[in-house]
């Protein structure tokens, strides 16, 4: 089943790879890893992604919750969340084209930041269905180049 | 009051009540040294970092104390890494300061640099690198809290150089302050309250101790529960001394080389009250068919330990002398008469047992004797393989921290150095590393340490000329094709090499002269090697094949 799991840690240096470390020594992949300040600087929130036997995490969760510089560890799955993802992504376009790429965009409430002759640089922001919905729509075109910050949770 | 970083990592070592320090010098830790020169810290110099670390453990174990150890970078701290894992495994409180590299030179691949923080990562409670010197006691500070508290553990300290050359304002914190790090001590009085009524209600407990017990002196506690609901109790390795042996409710040590007895009991039990012990692999045998008609009841600090192998029914997370208090002021006897007669029928009929009727020395027998001699009294620091199973077998163990031995690492090589540590830390007490010709070897250096210190211990070899435990396994596994574990050719006259190295040596071939060996070697106030020469071909039975379930023991008797 797929997880995402939220961890409060000291923003400190080391500390990803000892959070990283609990699922690469299981020969967990981490699907998507995001890591970033939060409301008070000296926190950072991690938020991961991962795929494996629930067992099993929920055993990687008690191990996180030891690390000493971890905080507090939430797992959204089961629970009421949002969740978001940030991608910018190239995709090629021509005159006769990019009419219709700028339309599927704004139907999907993304923005072309920068274009040329040929191609369109797009940020988009959405749950993973929102995101799958659009890449779906623009599968007619040629996606050039894309980066996507993974996923981001929270809950009311 | 301005100190160098060197002098700040000393002054903070002694308020910290450090008394002794296990290590060894070299470049990037010249700083500390010279500090250490006129510290009045008494400071042991092994033969090689691992002696060191295991040194500090032994110190540890046995006094409970945070055990102390100092290597400098790269290769001295590589060294160390065997016995920070076997720290972090058993939950030893250890501090290992390593030096590192000049900041300016990390990431160099700078002469003796190893990047000691990744690599310590996953088998250390936690571990810094301490990157600004008005950092460091605050940092040591912390690392003295992590070590000790909670479920303990070792700590590793990285110190660049040019941090312990430079100055600051030096005052030691009184208190450390880790807001992420809280671990529980109070157990949950409603969970308490169901584990009393599930005692109560049971009418096949058993009680599982492990190390756990050990590390939170809970053993009184332990003893009182065990009487006031009249349960059977058996321990884990690291649980040995726990629990008195010598008890009437005693089942000994469970598991892969356990009681035929203990195995049943917990295989027929209805209730099994884990205390401070974790399930191990080597305990549980074949996890489904693990206990089937048990409930089970889980106490231990670490959160992470609970339901992590069995499902446990009621977890109680918490210090176990705490919750064994809470429990003994509530708890109700449930009625065990039926299950007591069973269990001295198990008694009966599979004790521990071995050929007696030989004109070779048994192994067993040696450890016996050491344990007749010594009245029960000695402090038993093992190596690992057959000789950690005999001592752990075949020596009553009626005293916590009496038994010394690498569980769940299995570090072959421990039991000298941890010796070493443990004859510092208890000065009067008589020492027994029982050992093999294996094990012994691969820190056999460590006798200069001994007789350079005026340590008396003692190492009792059961010499049989293999390792004796992978024979073992090649012989039940692997149709006797014994490759690569016999060290006849080669094997060294221990009894010269004592000699070279300014210790006693002893051979003993002749069973009737095991005992007199022994009782010679604790009036000698020496290091004493004794060398038995023992039946190559003994096995420690009964055993539990791996992956089999715990009361399908081959018992090398029937």
């Amino acid at each position: 089943m797929k997880h995402i799991i939220s961890v409060a840690v000291e923003n400190k240096f080391g500390v990803l790879a000892r959070v990283s470390g609990l699922f690469s020594a299981r020969g967990f992949n981490i699907d998507s890893l995001a890591v970033g300040e939060t409301e008070d600087p000296t926190i950072s929130c991690m938020t991961i992604v991962v795929k494996g036997d629930d067992k099993i995490l929920e055993q990687v969760k008690k191990q996180l919750n030891k690390l000493i510089d971890v905080i507090s560890v939430k797992d959204f799955v089961n629970k009421e969340h949002i969740d978001r993802e940030l991608l910018v992504f190239k995709i090629g376009v021509d005159k006769k084209t990019k009419p219709k790429a700028l339309r599927t965009l704004k139907r999907f409430g993304a923005n072309a930041i920068k274009a040329s002759a040929d191609t369109v640089m797009v940020e988009a922001v959405g749950d993973p269905s929102h995101i799958l919905k659009m890449l779906e729509a623009l599968k007619g075109f040629k996606v050039k180049e894309m980066v996507r910050t993974g996923r981001i949770a929270m809950a009311l | 009051m301005k100190l160098s970083g060197a002098k700040i990592v000393i002054e903070s070592l002694i308020k910290e009540g450090v008394d002794i320090i296990f290590g060894y010098p070299g470049g990037t830790v010249l700083p500390i040294f010279d500090v250490l020169y006129d510290s009045p810290i008494k400071f042991i110099l092994p033969r090689h970092e691992q002696g060191a670390v295991h040194a500090a453990d032994g110190y540890a174990r046995a006094t409970g104390k945070v055990g102390v150890c100092i290597a400098t970078s790269g290769p001295g701290a590589t060294n160390l890494v065997t016995g920070i894992a076997t720290a972090y495994m058993d939950s030893i409180p250890m501090v290992a300061i390593t030096g590192q590299v000049s900041r300016s030179l990390i990431g160099n691949d700078a002469f003796q640099e190893a990047d000691v923080t990744g690599i310590t990562r996953p088998i250390s409670k936690h571990n810094y690198l301490v990157k600004e010197v008005d950092e460091l006691a605050g940092t040591i500070k912390d690392a003295f809290h992590i070590a000790r508290t909670g479920r303990p553990g070792p700590v590793v300290i990285d110190i660049p150089k040019d941090v312990t050359v430079l100055e600051a304002d030096y005052e030691y914190p009184k208190e450390a302050n880790i807001r992420s790090y809280n671990p529980t001590y109070i157990s949950h009085p409603g969970q308490i309250k169901k584990a009393a009524k599930a005692i109560k209600e049971s009418k096949r407990p058993v009680i599982y101790a492990g190390g756990g017990v050990i590390i939170s002196n809970a053993s009184d506690e332990l003893t009182e529960f065990a009487e006031k609901t009249n349960i059977p109790v058996t321990t884990t390795l690291l649980g040995l001394g726990a629990f008195p042996e010598t008890h009437h409710l005693s089942l000994m040590m469970l598991g892969m080389h356990g009681t035929a007895y203990a195995n049943h009991a917990i295989m027929e039990s209805d209730l099994i009250i884990a205390v401070g012990s974790r399930f191990d692999d080597r305990v549980t045998g074949k996890l489904d068919e693990f206990a089937p008609h048990a409930k089970i009841i889980h106490i231990d600090i670490d959160p992470s330990s609970v339901s992590k192998n069995v499902h446990v029914d009621i977890p109680i997370v918490g210090d176990a002398k705490h919750a064994l208090r809470s429990l003994n002021n509530i708890v109700k006897a449930p009625d065990t008469k039926e299950w007591l007669e069973q269990i001295a029928k198990w008694k009966k009929n599979s004790p521990l047992r071995y050929n007696r009727d030989t004109d070779s020395i048994k192994p067993q027998y040696v450890v016996e004797q050491i344990y007749e001699a010594t009245k029960g009294n000695a402090i038993i620091v093992t190596e690992v393989g057959q000789n950690q199973m005999w001592a752990a077998q075949f020596y009553k163990y009626t005293k916590p921290r009496t038994f010394l031995s690498s569980g769940g690492l299995g570090t072959m090589g421990y039991g000298f150095p941890s010796a070493i540590g443990a004859q510092l830390g208890l000065p009067d007490k008589v020492v027994f590393d029982i050992a093999g010709d294996g094990s012994i070897q691969m820190n056999i250096q460590e006798l200069a340490t001994a007789v350079v210190n005026k340590l008396p211990v003692n190492i009792a070899i059961l010499n049989n000329g293999y390792l004796g435990m992978v024979r073992q396994w090649q012989e039940l596994f692997y149709e006797k094709r014994y490759s690569h574990t016999c060290l006849k050719g080669g094997c060294p006259d221990f009894v010269k090499l004592a000699e070279a190295y300014g210790a006693v040596g002893i051979r003993v071939d002749k069973k009737e002269d095991v005992r007199a060996a022994i009782d010679k070697a604790i009036a000698t106030d020496n290091v004493v090697v004794l060398d038995f020469v023992v039946d190559e071909e003994e096995n420690v039975f009964p055993m539990v094949p791996a992956g089999k379930a715990i009361n399908k023991m081959i018992d090398g008797m029937a």
